[in-house]
């Protein structure tokens, strides 16, 4: 039997296995999630939790699918925050200086005081991808902001109630459309595809006996 | 921080790393292929199946776990049921917002319908997002879709269903500069070039990555895209809600499909859609544990859709097959089954065995490198214990001497997070593996245009069944997602919009289901779709809260 430790969840007391993760151990208090648990795997945002152990002041934030437990930890999921979503339409955005701070007016409203970079579970230079969206610098956004799994703790710890994750995603999504150069190979390759230059040899395939398909497959030279 | 006994083993590694960067391992002929799989895959495992006792599929061998959900009972109590009249019309009903069902979404909107899309969790909570390590196209100029075929079936066992294979691969490269245009950032070269690796079983490099966030960069640009579209009601429109699950279709007389009985997860509100077109888009199955294994897969993955679809009628294939992705986390125990991309061993990490000894190549379709762990653990002795099933090397440290310093953190921050946040890091220390049950690979049957079987009814994503023959490569489920989500969304929406009106539907389909499980003698006890795993303890477990209400 794994040794027990204290959790509070929501200031309620239960008694776990001290090796689970935060996820594990809210279920095994028996609690079922409707909300606030997504992938358990640390990709999707959604069990984002804030906590503090007992006797420390001090909020501590965590993935719950991430995290093993403490002693005596004191916790509360965010399963949803309210935060603002521009409407926009990407065929029509200009990629200028200016457009993230027409979509976000507050984004202006940036007090530097990094309680977004703090925050982060991924450890991803919030306040610094800012500061590059007001500049209107989108690879300096794509690239600091780019592993962000939208959990959205930043924007529940940001004085200037800024939307951090969707100001980055529309600032990435502007520079994958916009800025980043459009793969040569595949304009070549959509060419040939809009001529039929493989429909026959697909055809011949979709023909073949399996016999046929397992020479072709053991005689394939690799790309090394 | 690894244990004692786990040092020695590593020490042995680090011997032995010089020596096995030079050593060359061929692939596996055909026979030993298929003796290998007979052997090891769990697929071939004495007494893990059974035939499923009713329905279009009578007779086939399916494991215990599916059986047991295509042997159950609705949670709706059909003979003593009114059902409701519907609280919404819809041309398209999606149910499912991954990414099949979001691109889907988005196409069928295209094309001038009205979208309704329906999923149990938050739009994007999908494998989809936890896809790693990218998506294939035959893109450039050494590769075509010809040459993509030829890897797909082969890896699939010589089973795939070659119209749906055909439509994979055509729509390959198109998928990718849709991708582009929503903005998804790939890794590229300064001026644009791919830079794509290899993927377990493909013969070009045609892996496209966006670092090993690529499922999620997908996904969050399909979700921001299809937000700003329902917020645009410029042709057709998109509303959607989340929290909803899915209880049973709802057919007509003919035994066509024209919407959903559904259940607002959080009050419990039973309502029903009505919809010309109905678009099942639910994803796998991983959150049924086959054999014990622990999974890869997002929460929602309880195979709902394979329930719904099955008890109105619709025909699965390859219902026998499930994927073991070889490289599931085996320790620590707290991220136990998560994933391990198969990138990893894309840029250059070995696997090996406790004595720093390589035993297959690490490229080998994911059905026999999975094979390979198993027999290196079970049968030869050489894994390295752990209070599971034990585990084999991926040595990771190697990438940085392969593919140059700094690559993990570069080409592989999510996997970096995933071990570091328990003491392990990977730029020095190998990860310990075992494999996991990651994906399904039969389901519901469908042709090119994503059509089943029912009038009404289509499948798109890891629902269907039959693309990717007894095992999936690397990269070809967000291709097949996108592929056969367009494809869907786009012929149901056309042919809704052909559509005048579908009468209110009914449950008859599955009354009749229930009085064949009842002349089969299943316990009434036994109910489906499971919309969510229960973790809890079991005196704790029973009837969800938002269903406790029916009868």
């Amino acid at each position: 039997m794994a040794q027990l430790a204290t959790i509070y969840i929501m200031g309620k007391e239960y008694k776990v296995p001290s090796t689970l993760t935060i996820l594990q151990a809210i279920e095994a208090s028996g609690f079922l999630f409707v909300r606030g648990c997504g992938c358990r795997g640390g990709f999707c945002g959604a069990c984002s939790t804030v906590y503090r152990t007992k006797d420390s002041y001090k909020l501590k934030v965590a993935l719950a699918c991430q995290t093993k437990i403490e002693d005596r930890m004191y916790l509360a999921q965010i399963p949803f925050y309210p935060g603002n979503k521009a409407v926009h339409n990407l065929k029509e955005i200009k990629p200028t200086t200016e457009t993230l701070c027409a979509l976000y007016p507050e984004v202006m409203r940036c007090i530097s005081c990094n309680s977004c970079t703090k925050v982060c579970p991924q450890d991803i230079k919030v306040m610094d991808y800012i500061n590059a969206a007001i500049r209107g610098d989108y690879k300096k956004v794509s690239e600091l902001s780019f592993d962000c799994i939208m959990c959205g703790l930043c924007s529940t710890r940001c004085p200037a109630e800024i939307v951090q994750y969707n100001i980055a995603l529309v600032a990435r999504r502007i520079y994958g459309a916009y800025i980043m150069k459009q793969a040569p190979h595949l304009n070549k390759r959509l060419i040939d595809m809009k001529e039929n230059k493989f429909a026959s040899d697909i055809e011949q395939l979709m023909k073949s006996s399996v016999d046929q398909l397992k020479e072709r497959y053991t005689k394939r030279d690799m790309e090394k | 921080m690894y244990p004692k006994e786990f040092q020695e083993s590593i020490k042995k590694i680090e011997t032995t790393r010089q020596a096995r960067m030079v050593q060359k391992i061929p692939l596996l002929s055909l026979t030993d292929r298929t003796a290998l799989l007979e052997a090891y895959h769990p697929d071939y495992k004495k007494g893990t199946m059974r035939e499923i006792l009713i329905g279009v599929n009578k007779g086939d061998k399916t494991p215990h776990e599916f059986a047991n959900l295509f042997e159950a009972y609705s949670h709706i109590e059909a003979n003593n049921f009114t059902v409701p009249s519907p609280k919404l019309q819809t041309d398209v009903l999606i149910i499912g917002g991954g990414g099949a069902g979001v691109a889907a979404a988005i196409l069928a909107k295209k094309a001038k319908a009205n979208v309704f899309l329906v999923t149990k969790l938050r739009i994007a909570d999908a494998n989809t997002t936890m896809a790693q390590g990218g998506i294939q196209a035959a893109d450039k100029e050494n590769d075509s879709p010809a040459i993509h075929y030829l890897d797909v079936v082969g890896g699939g066992g010589y089973k795939n269903i070659p119209e749906l294979v055909n439509a994979l691969v055509s729509d390959g490269p198109e998928i990718i500069r849709w991708l582009e245009e929503l903005g998804v950032i790939f890794d590229k070269a300064p001026e644009g070039t791919m830079l794509s690796i290899h993927g377990g079983g493909t013969s070009r490099k045609r892996m496209h990555p966006c670092r090993d966030y690529t499922g999620a960069e997908i996904m969050r640009c399909l979700k921001d895209e299809f937000l700003d579209q329902s917020n645009r009601p410029d042709a057709g429109k998109i509303k959607y809600l989340e929290y909803t699950g899915a209880l049973d279709l709802l057919t007509d007389a003919d035994g066509k499909c024209v919407g959903a009985i559904l259940v607002n997860m959080e009050n419990g509100e039973i309502f029903t859609v009505k919809a010309k077109t109905t678009i099942l888009a639910t994803g796998g199955a991983g959150q049924l544990h086959i054999q014990g294994f622990p999974t890869s897969n997002h929460y929602g993955a309880t195979a709902d859709g394979l329930v719904l679809g099955y008890r109105a009628g619709a025909k699965l294939t390859f219902l026998d097959t499930i994927q073991y992705h070889p490289t599931g986390v085996a320790y620590p125990e707290q991220i136990l089954g998560q994933l391990i991309t198969e990138k990893v061993r894309g840029v250059g990490a070995q696997l090996v065995n406790i004595d720093g000894e390589r035993f297959i190549y690490e490229l080998e379709t994911r059905d026999i490198v999975a094979s390979a762990i198993i027999r290196e653990i079970q049968d030869r002795k050489k894994g390295i214990a752990t209070a599971q099933a034990g585990g084999v090397w991926l040595d990771t440290p190697l990438i940085e001497i392969v593919s140059g310093p700094g690559t993990i953190l570069k080409q592989l921050p999510a996997m970096y997070r995933q071990f570091i946040k328990f003491g392990i890091d990977m730029t020095k220390e190998p990860v310990l593996t075992y494999p996991t049950q990651h994906y399904q690979n039969g389901g519901v049957l469908c042709n090119d245009q994503g059509e089943t079987n029912v009038p009404g009814l289509f499948v798109a994503g890891e629902v269907s069944g039959g693309v990717h023959g007894r095992n999936r490569l690397m990269g070809n489920s967000l291709l097949d997602i996108l592929v056969f989500g367009r494809r869907a969304g786009k012929n149901a929406a056309e042919q809704a919009l052909k559509i005048a009106n579908v009468s209110d539907g009914s449950l008859e389909h599955v009354k009749k289901y229930h009085r064949e499980l009842e002349q089969a003698g299943v316990a009434k006890e036994r109910k489906a779709p499971m919309l969510l795993p229960d973790y809890r303890p079991k005196e704790f477990q029973g009837k969800f809260s938002f269903l406790s209400h029916l009868k």
